[in-house]
């Protein structure tokens, strides 16, 4: 029943989850049954890539929910992916045991190497899978929750609450590079071995998580359009559109903010959670506020407010930058600019406008004919 | 009035103004922050309280005061409204009426005197959604409808209800309430636009949507702020038989800058001036009030 609503009229929605399905079909087909030698071979390396691809867009998507739907426009939704990824790291770390270099059965290398006697307090149950991704909810859901709560309550909006935003992930990341934060300062976390028994070179495990994130984004996706076409979903863009008005309606505009900005930093960190394994690696690095500007430039060039144009945008972009850094690795910071700069003056709906608009004419069409005639 | 009294009258006013240093004023606002009846907010359930009507009114304001920076924009204050009465509030640019508006939304915190909604109801310590859940309902100067929703969503948004987050995730409409909206749709006149984007709506159907937004709350007490400006005669009639038709059912204030608009509905009309009511009666007898023509022709 849900389901239904949230798919009914969402024709880009629907081809983008129809191409969903389709690539995660095909790509374990490609990767695992056609042998190497054939032109249709995927590499594993191909695969790992598609996978990142579907990280970010779930994330994209994260930040679609709260700038398209609620107006906020969240310059460090970086963080809450980031916080995601340590949590995975953290168990990742915990998984390689005593086949570190220096060999120890506890303690992740970097402790070691600084001294260190005993695994800080935060570090334990790191070793439980389940506990790894209650936190992998829970840390950027709790931020998040806090984080908004002070924001929200005392009514910061617009360009002053995407400075805070940005100031939050920044401090983040300089609270990271600290090594006395338990981290591994600005080395990261890196090294994994295998997560959940399986080894994480293998083909058939890089497969297995490239699935595993497509299943998020399409999950993610469905679960953010279900709230976007409930009632809530059209309180949201009432707040987005006429704050106080939504207020005085009687709506607690604070916390219905604090729910779906909670709820969406959760699916960052979910993002986040699947990114790692699939890089290798994470570190203070990805709470640049860089980053977080970056992955609102996806949803632009997407189109805001449509979900599946943030979906787009992120694969497009992220692809764009691959082959730009591969080609021309200096130019990338331009083309991304100009990107930016062309999507604001001549799509300022995005990729996604053009779609909606090309729809319309189509619908249309019968009707102009008809008054012509 | 002669000059000499308007100046001593100004001076007093200015003293009054500045009886509160900026410490003591702070203090005050500490202390009133401190109220133990102020500190749980969420424990004051509103739909606990109880209106009280049997003795008449609806809304009573009492020695009412607010200044800002030093201007006494409400004056010892006294209103009245009666249950289903409809009220017109005149008065001149700077009078208090959007002021008095404000506060008994709970937009603004007066500085001293009562507000009650009903016998036992407080205003002044409820907050904004609160007083709008008791039954409080109030249509701005500007029309402000949601523009990306349509006619029908606007509705729906503004319908009474749980509006907690939760609930309003899960929530469906209902056959009776998809008849609540389709009723106001009629009463409104716009129930040919139901599916069409608020944005797209002419001014005076976007003045309306937003009556028809304050119906949906089923307010006991209507407060309309300058219903008809803006507006061409065939709306202003037509505003006027839709006011008209909420008489009784509900208890309605208008505040209207248009004389023959306000010809046309009143019944009783109050006139403000400088934060205090000069004249109440039939517009009738207000018109032949001598300090009420003073006002509005000047001396």
């Amino acid at each position: 029943m849900g389901l239904i609503r949230a798919l009914r009229g969402d024709t880009g929605g629907q081809l983008m989850l129809g191409l969903l399905l389709l690539v995660a079909v095909l790509v374990p087909v490609l990767n695992l049954l056609v042998p190497e030698t054939s032109p249709w071979h995927l590499s594993t390396f191909t695969v790992t890539l598609l996978g990142k691809y579907l990280t970010y867009a779930l994330l994209a998507v994260a930040v679609d929910l709260v700038w398209g739907y609620l107006g906020i426009l969240s310059l460090g939704h970086g963080a809450f992916f980031a916080l995601g990824g340590y949590a995975m790291g953290m168990y990742l770390m915990r998984q390689i045991g005593d086949r570190g270099v220096y060999g120890d059965p506890v303690l992740p290398d970097f402790m070691v190497f600084l001294n260190w006697k005993e695994l800080p307090w935060f570090w334990h149950g790191f070793d439980q899978f389940w506990f790894a991704m209650l936190m992998v909810l829970l840390v950027p859901g709790l931020l998040a929750f806090v984080f908004g709560w002070l924001a929200f309550r005392s009514r910061v909006t617009g360009v002053y609450l995407s400075i805070i935003t940005q100031a939050l992930t920044y401090a983040l990341m300089l609270a990271f590079f600290r090594n006395e934060m338990g981290f591994g300062g600005n080395n990261g976390l890196t090294d994994f071995k295998d997560i959940l028994g399986f080894d994480l070179q293998a083909d058939t495990t890089r497969v297995a998580l490239f699935l595993a994130s497509a299943l998020a984004l399409a999950l993610g996706y469905l679960a953010c359009r279900w709230i976007v076409t409930s009632r809530l979903g059209r309180v949201a863009v009432a707040i987005r559109d006429a704050e106080a008005r939504t207020r005085f309606i009687g709506y607690r505009v604070d916390r219905v903010k604090l729910a779906i900005w909670t709820f969406s930093a959760m699916l960052a960190g979910v993002a986040g959670a699947l990114y790692v394994p699939q890089v290798g690696i994470i570190n203070p690095g990805e709470f640049a506020p860089l980053n977080s500007i970056e992955l609102v430039v996806w949803v632009a060039v997407g189109g805001r407010a449509t979900l599946y144009g943030a979906v787009v945008g992120a694969v497009l972009v992220n692809y764009g930058k691959t082959y730009f850094t591969g080609a021309f690795p200096e130019a990338w910071l331009f083309a991304l600019g100009g990107l930016f700069v062309l999507v604001t003056l001549l799509l300022p709906r995005g990729i996604a406008g053009l779609f909606r608009l090309r729809l319309r004419r189509r619908t249309e069409a019968p009707a102009v004919r008809e008054a012509r005639a | 009035m002669s000059p000499a009294s308007q100046s001593a009258r100004d001076l007093m006013r200015r003293d009054r103004a500045f009886d509160f240093s900026s410490q003591q004023r702070a203090w005050l606002q500490f202390k009133e922050s401190m109220r133990r009846d102020r500190q749980f907010d969420f424990m004051v359930n509103v739909k606990d309280l109880e209106l009280d009507i049997s003795h008449g009114p609806i809304l009573y304001i009492e020695d009412l005061n607010v200044s800002f920076d030093g201007f006494k924009a409400i004056d010892h204050l006294n209103f009245y409204v009666d249950a289903g009465e409809l009220r017109c509030v005149i008065g001149p640019n700077g009078a208090g009426k959007t002021t008095m508006m404000d506060i008994i939304t709970g937009k603004t915190r007066p500085d001293s005197g009562s507000v009650y909604f009903g016998q036992k109801i407080d205003l002044l310590r409820l907050s904004e959604p609160e007083i709008a859940e008791i039954g409080i309902g109030r249509k701005f100067q500007k029309p402000t409808v949601f523009e990306h929703h349509t006619v029908f969503e606007n509705l729906e948004l503004a319908m009474a209800g749980d509006k907690r987050v939760f609930p309003t995730l899960f929530a469906r409409l209902s056959g009776e309430q998809r008849e609540r909206i389709d009723e106001v749709l009629g009463i409104i006149g716009l129930g040919e636009q139901a599916q069409r984007e608020a944005g797209a709506l002419s001014h005076g159907q976007k003045q309306w949507l937003e009556i028809g937004m304050l119906l949906m709350q089923n307010p006991l007490l209507l407060l309309v702020d300058e219903p008809v400006a803006g507006m061409t005669h065939q709306e202003m009639d037509r505003t006027a038989e839709l006011l008209l038709s909420l008489q009784g059912k509900h208890s309605v204030v208008v505040v209207e800058h248009d004389m023959d608009f306000v010809r046309s509905i009143a019944r009783r009309v109050t006139v403000l001036h400088q934060g205090t009511v000069l004249a109440e009666g039939s517009m009738e007898q207000v018109q032949n009030d001598p300090r009420v023509v003073e006002v509005y022709l000047g001396e």
